[in-house]
């Protein structure tokens, strides 16, 4: 592992991206989930995540999202470290505090919603940017039901979630998240969880997120045909690896890697 | 004065006193063992009077506080002419009490042994003891033992309240020697630190093996 | 020896009146030990090793040694550093610190029953530690936690009776008064347990339905 004197304070330059991993590595006791990792999103990217069950894709949104401490490396986030701070000149593992104003502009959208149960979806939206942002609570509700309008759920504003489809919540999660101004989202398997027929409205709600806002977004999904009408661009990863990525059209249409086409095929084969 | 030297000094009067309480732990985890496999098995019996008398039983002393049974039974009994032993006493009371909470483990635990095993042992045409000896029982150890096990440390606590009815042991001895040495710290600290040792270092641990044993035998491990 | 019912008649009102004392320490025990079991809870969750270790054996210590030794150490040990605290603070405070470690344990069954997805949502919106435990973890814990406790209100009414033993005006240090000035301990003694019988009795049976509504209104969830 090289010595963190070796990684910039900062990123510098005419095209500093909004997230570069930098020889990341995650480790849980001897088994390593992520050997080196070297990704780097645009601002404004949309970047999906695909693989095989166990490569680590869920691992590397949890890491951005500061939930999973490094075993190597460094995670930029717009320039600034994340999991790192700057300490007399040289990178250290970043303090509680530090870590918590570095991962504001990060959102998190989960498999399973994790939707505060006590709270209805208005609550859900206002937790955020009232406790966290500091906002009013006329200035959060107008916040709030904004979202909600977006992404289709006003009407059912003062549900709890257990009233909601698994689909209704997920919306909800969306608009959570954007209540706190991200300028990165992460998805990860949002639609998993979901049955097949409401699968849709979610998806609905990030093409919209895509085509309407500048956002930089993570996304890992199952879903090809989803990952290919919306990405900038697919990574395949494979054991802990990024095997192959490129362009969907590239990626789906001609895969240089042998892993890459065995997935692909089986996948396909599953549809 | 050094707390070595206290310890010299009265170290014996500590031993002595631990001495009574093993006993009466031991006397009273018999009793109480006894009376909630018995009652436990009466609460589930479907004759009426007999389940009845063991909810009187169980409802009675559960009911009403230890530390009053002791009492009545020291104070009141002998105005009817049954005089017994302090030492006598004291495990009785905390026998009968701990039972009565023993014997509702023993209630829940048969209950919860499954269905099914009920009717494979009918299946095989046991006679009901043998059904319940033989299938149900073991099954339901392995189910209680770990709230048992916390059982037996109120009782080992419960022990402690024998002492106000003059009964000589570790608790005794500690008001004892803090009336006649004014070291509080010392004698009523060393007297809870006997105490956690022999809960933490000798019931739990032997509790905890108990358990195992029996996971063991049930071919889970 | 036969009940008198003059006599009876006679302590009837004193007892009933010393009664009221035992359901405040219960009462006041009971709040101390909520507030203090959710401070053991917490601190036994912190990052900081030191603190949940010694946090987790104090826990264990106070559940593994008798309540009434406790009394005793708490009442006797303040003055010899120049603390004199009365028998109802002294009391008050072993009851309290004891019940609060059994207290802990229900909070931290709460507390570990909250999905680890409401904890990573929490950081997603980044809200601090302290805002996490007081706007969602504990709002879904604590009822969960509750539907548990009702038992140890009960086992603390049970276990006043032991303040008498540094002279607390409870229920059963008015019964021996009365029975050591009138040389008759049946009347006295027989009516505590009456009392704490009914007492017992009534009051599982409300904490029974409570409990089954706090569960009946979680089922909304
Ligand atoms: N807390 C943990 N402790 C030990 N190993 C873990 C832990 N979390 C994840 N792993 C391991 O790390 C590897 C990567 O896990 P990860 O969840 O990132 O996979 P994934 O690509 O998201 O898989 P899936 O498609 O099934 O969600 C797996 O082999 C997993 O078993
Ligand atoms: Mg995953």
């Amino acid at each position: 592992m090289e010595a963190l004197s070796s990684f910039p304070l900062e990123l510098t330059g005419p095209e500093v991206p909004m997230v570069r991993f930098m020889n990341v590595r995650k480790t849980y006791g001897d088994f390593v989930v992520l050997d080196n990792l070297n990704l780097d999103i645009a601002p404004g990217e949309m970047v999906t995540v695909i693989g095989p069950s166990g490569s680590g894709k869920t691992t590397v949104l949890r890491m951005l999202m500061t939930l999973e401490t490094i075993n190597g490396g460094v995670i930029y986030v717009d320039g600034k470290p994340l999991t790192h701070m700057p300490k007399n000149g040289v990178l250290v593992p970043a303090d509680a505090k530090y870590l918590r104003k570095a991962r504001s502009s990060i959102g998190m959208c989960f498999q399973h919603f994790n939707l505060f149960p006590h709270m209805t979806a208005l609550e859900n939206c206002m937790e955020g940017p009232v406790q966290v942002l500091g906002l009013s609570r006329r200035e959060a509700k107008e916040r709030a039901e904004e979202l909600l309008s977006m992404v289709g759920m006003i009407e059912k504003k003062d549900q709890h979630p257990a009233r909601l489809s698994g689909g209704q919540q997920q919306r909800v999660a969306i608009a959570r998240a954007l209540a706190m101004r991200p300028k990165v989202m992460l998805f990860d398997e949002v639609t998993s969880a979901l049955d097949p027929e409401v699968i849709g409205e979610v998806t609905n709600v990030i093409q919209d997120l895509v085509t309407k806002h500048n956002l930089t977004m993570l996304m890992v999904t199952h879903q090809m045909g989803f990952a290919r009408d919306i990405s900038d661009r697919i990574c395949f990863f494979y054991g802990g690896k990024i095997e192959e990525q490129d362009t969907p059209e590239e990626l789906f249409a001609n895969p240089k890697s042998k892993r890459t086409q065995q997935f692909l095929s089986a996948v396909k084969a599953a549809d | 004065m050094t707390y070595i030297s206290f310890l010299s000094d009265y170290g014996g009067r500590f031993v002595d006193g631990m001495l009574v309480t093993a006993l009466q732990f031991l006397c009273s985890l018999a009793l109480a063992t006894v009376l909630a496999l018995v009652f436990g098995l009466m609460l589930l019996s479907s004759n009426a009077a007999v389940k009845g008398a063991a909810v009187v039983y169980v409802e009675f002393f559960r009911g009403t506080s230890l530390l009053v049974q002791l009492f009545w039974l020291f104070f009141v009994l002998p105005l009817f002419g049954i005089t017994l032993e302090p030492f006598f006493t004291g495990f009785l009371a905390v026998g009968l009490n701990i039972g009565a909470y023993g014997a509702q483990l023993v209630q829940g635990a048969i209950k919860s042994v499954p269905r099914g095993q009920w009717e494979a042992a009918y299946a095989l045409s046991m006679s009901p003891a043998k059904r319940m000896r033989r299938i149900i029982i073991p099954q339901a150890l392995v189910i209680m033992l770990p709230a048992w096990g916390n059982l037996v440390i109120e009782l080992l606590k419960s022990t402690a309240l024998v002492a106000l009815i003059a009964v000589p042991d570790l608790m005794f001895e500690a008001k004892q020697l803090n009336s006649s040495t004014y070291l509080s710290t010392w004698t009523f600290g060393t007297a809870l630190v006997i105490y956690y040792i022999f809960a933490r270092f000798l019931v739990t641990p032997t509790m905890r093996s108990l358990e195992h044993v029996m996971a063991r035998r049930m071919g889970r491990s | 020896m036969h009940w008198d019912w003059q006599f009876t008649a006679e302590i009837l009102p004193r007892l009933l009146w010393a009664t009221l004392n035992t359901l405040m320490a219960a009462g006041l025990g009971y709040a101390i030990a909520a507030v203090l079991g959710l401070v053991f809870a917490i601190a036994q969750r912190t990052p900081f090793r030191p603190l949940t270790v010694t946090v987790r054996e104090l826990v264990e210590f106070l559940r593994s040694t008798p309540l009434v030794l406790q009394i005793f150490f708490v009442y006797y040990v303040g003055p010899e550093y120049g603390v004199s605290l009365s028998p109802w603070v002294a009391g008050m405070i072993a009851i309290g610190l004891h019940y609060a470690a059994y207290l802990s344990e229900v909070y931290r069954g709460g507390i570990e029953s909250v999905p680890k997805g409401q904890w990573e949502a929490c950081t997603a919106i980044n809200l601090t530690t302290a805002q996490t435990y007081r706007r969602i973890i504990l709002p879904q814990a604590l009822p969960l936690s509750v539907a548990g406790m009702g038992n140890y209100l009960i086992s603390i009414f049970k276990d006043t009776p032991m303040l008498s033993v540094i002279g607390v005006a409870e229920l059963m240090q008015a019964a021996t008064a009365i029975g050591g000035q009138n040389y008759r301990y049946l009347e006295p003694y027989t009516i505590v347990g009456v009392v704490f019988l009914v007492i017992s009795l009534f009051s599982a049976a409300s904490i029974r339905g409570f409990e089954a509504w706090i569960r009946r209104k979680l089922g909304m969830y």
